[in-house]
Formats: structure tokens, sequence, C-alpha cells
């Protein structure tokens, strides 16, 4: 619960933040006239609705991956809880991961630079990595599977394969989206700004995940047990 | 800044927001079914939802058949009498009111509010729309697999939820679970939407705080939906996963029927958690758009500016933020803590301070108002008192100690139904009527409406209000049957009979509606663009019912808020959102 409270704190920072500087606080009905106040600066854009919307997807994702983590601590609690050992290729996924986010880090600066080979090879790394990486999670779900870590013997294998598969899920979901970037990127001959806008978008889609999958990672090997004994402490 | 300091004759700056290509739908097909038109898209989804209510609605009669003439109905046994509570609340609940007041008003409601041509994702918008679709045809379809639609009891609480003895263990509980899960995918789709275009498509001149509160409230329902649903997602998804793969979330050890069951050391508590999480927020994401829309209402037909507009978006604010820390109230009787239900007592009676700031605005917006004893007026002051009524007896289910003994009784029941059943419903029907032209460009019938307005709102008080004398006699809900007990007075039973009567008139009455609505679509007296003489935007558009794309050749410019009614010297008492100011002229 205490990671709802977290999530929540940050959201509604955000979202209060925003709204002071939309002008909330102001008397529409003093004020008459045409574009009354836009408080955007001059020569600025407003950001793509691309970009914003996917911004909320990320506060909603990041409310389901929240969620889950309390459901895991709050279930952990249980004196049945027993977690699986840790496949050590998930140690090998996180570099996997991480160099994907890099890449796509690589191909949004180039896409700035409007560099179109640059970016399509960063691209390609980028979703390699990132197939690797559902292939490794493939693998460890297998290996704990051979070791008859089911997900009905114990809740915290259950919770294992529901926290990667979720993750993993999301990953899908981004590289749909990739390939779609990719494709588009590839017929290109000049970097148009939508196509460096949908690049951007994929970093940071890879950047959220990538920092999920870490908080995640250190959640099944027992990095946050410390966390769960602090929630506990301020619970009772 | 006031309008002193806009100069009025240089040109106007470049368009702030610029204009979008159009999707052009080239078929019958993509015109009216797979239509990527949020007005289309926003009907869809009304029919859909009213069809599934009614459905609900014969639901609730074979509840109180039942409650009233206890096997007197052959067909209605124990397991159809819970798989009738359940589907009709989980329906009720998602798949109408939240349906229609996100998908149906929202989409229809938001482009044409703000000035925009239409949903800034329209192709996801048609996605939502048909994910819902299949959502509500998997759970209708749970009443043709063995074993019928699951009768947990709509908040689904295992470990009942999934074992042998309720009804439609086999597939209904499966079923219901995917369904959910398929309407939260739809409807993050379609929230996003909503959320985008409210933020990104305003015209110019449209700032936040010129937005109807209509807009304000479907705006803050769909942003409190977006990050409560996922609580109700991770709870269906880990409730399937314990039922298909025998995995151990929330179910504890446990012997049936003799039988030890593999599952061990789940947790029912933590179920209940994630789903008030999203149950509680829920009520909200229901009422927040009926506020707005109330407020609307009553500004229009009361020819007056809305008392105290800052504060009531603040209010909603106040209210989305606050409602997603309340959740704990609905789990009193769970055993937790005493601190947690104090905490949750606080927050929870802490809502009703930006609630009565609103009841008082509206009050005070009636106040010395040139009222107009219109249906959709008639519904919004129906609203206000039942929802003032549902609300002061949410204050004694708020406090832990009164909602102890109360908890599992009628009061409950009717609490609830007055507060998000009847106050969300009268703001729907009162929506319809005032929208309706705008929509067909044809009136509704005044007096048939009028009829229907009195039958459903006289109606609905005759069969709530028993209800909390039952609860305060200690009438469970949720039984069955009672058989013979000594705290139930024979008397109880009559009063159960006249709300069962009542219940089946009214529910028939509302074919008055219906008729009204056929009718009209094709009799009624041609409405005009703005029958209502309202100042905001959709009643301005240049065609009715606007044309797709809404606003012609050029988007309109906002310059003032939507509420400028009885203006001193106005040609007709109000200026619209898009007429230029006069020199001189203010509006009030």
């Amino acid at each position: 619960m205490s990671v709802m409270g977290l999530f929540f704190i940050f959201i509604f920072s955000v979202a209060i933040l925003w709204l002071a500087r939309q002008g909330v606080m102001e008397s529409p009905w003093l004020e008459e006239g045409e574009v009354a106040h836009y408080r955007r600066a001059a020569g600025t854009e407003p950001p793509p609705a691309t970009k914003v919307a996917l911004a909320i997807f990320l506060a909603v994702a990041g409310c389901l991956f929240s969620l889950l983590a309390a459901a895991f601590f709050m279930r952990g609690d249980a004196p049945d809880w027993q977690m699986p050992p840790i496949p050590g290729v998930l140690w090998f996924n996180t570099f996997l991961l991480a160099a994907s986010s890099v890449a796509l880090q690589v191909a949004l600066v180039a896409a700035r630079r409007f560099d179109v080979e640059r970016v399509k090879t960063a691209l390609l790394v980028g979703a390699a990595t990132a197939g690797f990486f559902l292939i490794g999670q493939m693998w460890a779900w297998r290996e704990l599977i051979e070791l008859k870590f089911f997900a009905s013997s114990n809740a915290a294998n259950a919770f294992f394969y529901l926290l990667t598969g979720v993750h993993a899920l999301h990953l899908i979901g981004g590289l749909v989206a990739l390939a779609r970037t990719t494709d588009k990127v590839r017929n290109a001959t000049r970097l148009t700004k939508e196509l460096a806008t949908s690049v951007k978008l994929c970093a940071i889609y890879w950047h959220f995940l990538l920092f999920v999958w870490l908080l995640m990672f250190a959640m099944l090997i027992g990095w946050a047990d410390g966390f769960g004994v602090i929630c506990r402490r301020l619970l009772s | 800044m006031t309008d002193a300091s806009v100069p009025q004759n240089v040109a106007p700056p470049p368009a702030e927001v610029e204009d979008v290509e159009l999707y052009h739908a080239h078929s019958w097909i993509t015109k009216y079914v797979f239509c990527q038109d949020a007005k289309v898209i926003a009907i869809q989804y009304a029919g859909t939802a009213i069809t599934v209510g009614i459905l609900a609605l014969v639901l609730s009669w074979v509840i109180r058949l039942q409650l009233a003439f206890p096997g007197a109905i052959p067909f209605i046994d124990a397991q159809v009498y819970y798989q009738s509570v359940t589907m009709h609340g989980m329906i009720m609940v998602v798949y109408m009111l939240t349906a229609i007041f996100l998908g149906g008003f929202g989409n229809y409601l938001i482009p044409l509010m703000v000035g925009a041509r239409d949903m800034v994702f329209p192709y996801v918008n048609m996605l939502s729309y048909w994910v819902y679709l299949i959502a509500t045809l998997v759970l209708v379809a749970s009443y043709f697999f063995p074993g019928g639609p699951t009768g947990a009891g709509w908040t689904l609480y295992p470990p009942q939820s999934i074992l042998t003895g309720t009804p439609g263990h086999e597939w209904g509980i499966i079923l219901m679970l995917a369904s959910l899960i398929l309407f939260i995918i739809g409807f993050t789709m379609g929230g996003l939407n909503y959320v985008v275009t409210v933020l990104q498509a305003r015209t110019r001149g449209m700032t936040l705080m010129r937005m109807p509160l209509t807009v304000w409230g479907i705006f803050a329902a769909a942003v409190m939906a977006l990050l409560a649903f996922p609580g109700l997602f991770v709870a269906c998804v880990m409730l399937l996963l314990d039922r298909t793969l025998g995995t151990s979330f929330f179910v504890p050890s446990i012997v049936e029927l003799g039988e030890h069951k593999e599952y061990v050391g789940g947790s029912p508590i933590l179920f209940q958690h994630l789903f008030w999480f999203f149950g509680h927020p829920e009520v909200y994401i229901v009422a927040l758009p009926a506020f707005g829309i109330v407020s609307d209402l009553i500004s229009v037909h009361a020819r007056k500016n809305i008392f105290g507009y800052r504060m009531m978006v603040w209010a909603i604010i106040a209210i989305g933020v606050l409602s997603m820390v309340v959740w704990g109230h609905h789990m009193y009787v769970s055993g937790m803590d005493p601190w947690f239900g104090f905490f949750f007592a606080v927050t929870t009676l802490a809502i009703a301070v930006p609630t009565a700031l609103k009841v008082y605005n509206w009050v005070l917006t009636l106040w010395h108002a040139d009222i107009h004893f219109t249906t959709p007026m008639l519904f919004a002051l129906g609203f206000l008192v039942t929802f003032v009524n549902g609300g002061i007896t949410g204050l004694y289910l708020g406090n832990v100690i009164v909602d102890v003994p109360l908890s599992a009784t009628l009061f409950v029941v009717a609490h609830f139904h007055m507060v998000m059943g009847i106050a969300p419903v009268l703001v729907i029907f009162g929506a319809i009527y005032h929208w309706f032209p705008k929509i067909t460009g044809r009136m509704m019938d005044e007096r048939l409406g009028k009829i229907h307005f009195w039958i459903t709102f006289l109606g609905a008080y005759a069969i709530f209000f028993p209800m909390h004398y039952l609860g305060v006699l200690g009438m469970p809900r949720r039984f069955y049957e009672m058989g013979e007990t000594a705290f139930v007075p024979a008397s109880a039973t009559t009063l159960n009979i006249f709300i069962t009567i009542t219940a089946l008139a009214v529910g028939f009455a509302q074919s008055i509606f219906f008729y009204n609505l056929f009718k009209s679509l094709k009799y009624g007296a041609p409405a005009g663009g703005n029958p209502w003489r309202a100042a905001s935007l959709e009643w301005q558009t240049p065609e009715t019912p606007p044309g797709h794309g809404n606003w012609g050749k050029q988007l309109p410019i906002v310059y003032r808020w939507p509420y400028a009614y009885s203006v001193p010297g106005a040609p007709e008492d109000y200026l619209p959102q898009n007429a230029p100011p006069v020199r001189g002229e203010r509006s009030p």
C-alpha cells in the first residue's frame, strides 16, 4: 500500500503543478476577449498529441505495476511465501534490456541530428536486443518450470511469472510500435518530424520499461525486502 | 487580464491549435458501423449501454419478485436469484453507467464543447467501442454456458466466487473476469482519447477555465478511471489465474465438500483492497460527469451563470483526488486495524466538504434565477434532491461504528441506489432530453417527458425510501429468503411487496421514455440549432445535427466562459462563447 502511496504522491504532484500552470486560479467570468492567456512562451510549439498520450499511458502502466508491487509485498507477508531461486539468465537479460534502451537513446540523439543511417542501425540493434531479452525471459521461465517451481505450487512463483509476464507483454506492445517506426524509417531517405517524434516516443517507452524492470528485478531477487519491512513498520 | 487589454482592431494571432486532417468515411460500413466519428461512436456506446441497462433492469425485477413473494415464482431459485443480483450490479455500475457517461456523453460532448473536429485518435476511439461491445457480449454470453453466469455478487470476493458452491463457478466467473479485462482495455483506449482531446485539441481561446463543467467532470472522471481501473485489472487477472491455473494469490487453504483444495496461504483481503481501490473511485467516475452535466443543465435552464465556477472546478479536482484514498470504507467489516478505519473514515467524511460545496453552488445558482421548468431542468432538480438524500446516508455509513451494524442490511442498498443509481440515472435522462435536439435536430415531447419525470422521480423514492427503514430494522441484503425471523415483523413483508410492485410499475413506465425517444426521432418538432438558447460551444455548430468535422470550414474562436446568461444589454439575454465581444460590453 505504501507503494501506491508513493505512486500517488508522484502523480498528484505532477497533476497539481500542471494545473497551477494552467490558470485554475483565474476568474473566467471577469475575462473576455480572444485568446485570453495561453501560458506558452512565444516561439515554443505545443507537444505533439502522441507524446501527451504516451505520458498518460505511462501513468496508467505505472499505476498497474505499482499495484502489482503492492500486491507482491502484501502477499509476501504470508508464512507460506517462498521465493523461487532466481535464474542466472536474468542478469544477462537485464544487461540486454539496458543495451536496448541505450540503443534507442542513440537513435533518439541521431534523430535530433537527422542522421537517418544511424537511426536505422540503432533502431535495429534496439529491436534485436529487446527481442533477445524476451527470449531470455522465456528461458528463465523454462528453467524454473524444469526445476518444478510451478505457478500453482507457491504464490511467490506465481508472482514471478505474473510480473515478468506483464512486463513482457508491455515490451511486446512496444516492439510492435518499434517495428512500425523502424519500417517507416527504413523506407525513408530523409527523416521527417513525425518520424523523429516516433523514435523519441519509442525511446521514452523503452526507458520506462527498463526502469520498471530494474525495480521489479530488485523485488524478485530480494533487494527490496527492506522496503517491505519498512512498509510493515509504517502500517503497524 | 481583462478584455480591456485585448485590442479589438488587430488581426487575430495565428491559430493556437492546428486544424487536423480528418478521416473520411468511404462506404456505408465505415460511416455507420466501423465509424471513426466520435459522434457516431457516442451513439453506439450509448445504445449498447442502454440495451444492457434494460437487461439489468429486468434482472432487478427478478430480485424484487423474489424478495416480495419468496418462492412464488417457480423459475427463481437461489441460483437464479444470486446470478441476477450479480449481473444487475455489475452491468449497471460498469457496463451501463461508466460506459454511457464516458463513452456516450464523453464522446459526443468533449469534441463539440471544446471546439475540436473530432477526438485526437479517432481510430483508437473506434477500437475502444468495439472492444467494449465484445466485452459486453462475452458477459451476456455467460447465460448460454453450462452453469450460467456467476452468482458471486458484483464484488466477486474470493474465495467464494471461484468455489463450487457458487452458481456459475464453471464458466460464469471466467467469462465475467475475461469480460472485465476486455472492458478495461477498451476503456483505457477511450480514456486516453478523452484526456488527450481535452488537453490538446481545445480550440483557440478555450482555456481550461473556459471549459463547461460537463467537460471538467468528464475529464476528471476519465483521469480517475485511468488510474483506478488498473486496480480491477490486476484483481481480475490474479483471480482468473487462481481459478484457471490454481495459483494462490487470493484463496487461502480451504476444505471444500470434505476435500482439501490445493490452495494455500492466499489473502482474500488483498483482493478486497485491489477491488475497492477501483470500486470506490468508480462511484465518482459515475458521479463527476453527472455533477458536470447537472451544472450545465441548471445554468442553461435557470438562465443564470453557474455560481462559483472556480470553486466548482476545484471541488471536482478535490473530489477526484480524495476519492482515490477512501476505498477502505468498503472494508470496515473485514476486520482491519481500527486505525485504518479511522483514516478511511476521516478521508470519507472529508469528501463531504467539496461535495456539499457543489450542492450549495447549485442551490445558489437557482436562487433568484429565471427557472424554466423544462424536462431537463426537472431531472436536474430531481438529481439535486436525490443526491443530497443519498449523500446524507453516506455520512452515516462513513462512520465505522454506524457502518458495522448497517453494513449488511438494506440500508446500504438504499444508500448506494440513491446516490449512484437513481441520481446519475436522472442526470442521464435529463441530459438526453437536453441534448437530443442537438443530436437529432428534433425536440422531444415535453408533456411525455414530464410524465416520465414524475413517475420516475416519485417512483424511485417509493422504491428506495422504505428500504432505509427495512435496513434499520436489520433486514439483511443479499439474502435469498428470510424464513421465520423474530426481528422482522409482518409489516416488513407488506412493505417489501409495495416496493416490488412500485419497482415493476416504474420499470415499465420507462417505456414512455423510449416511446418518446423513437417518436421524436421522426415526428418531433424541428429544434433549430439552439433551442435552449445555450451559450456553450456545442450549440453553435453551423449544422444541426453537427456534420462530420463539426465546424464547417473554420474552427470557432472562443471569447468568454460558457455561462454568460442574462447579460444586460445582450441581444438575446445570453452571449455564445464564440460571439466576438462588443467594445465596452461585459459578461456578468
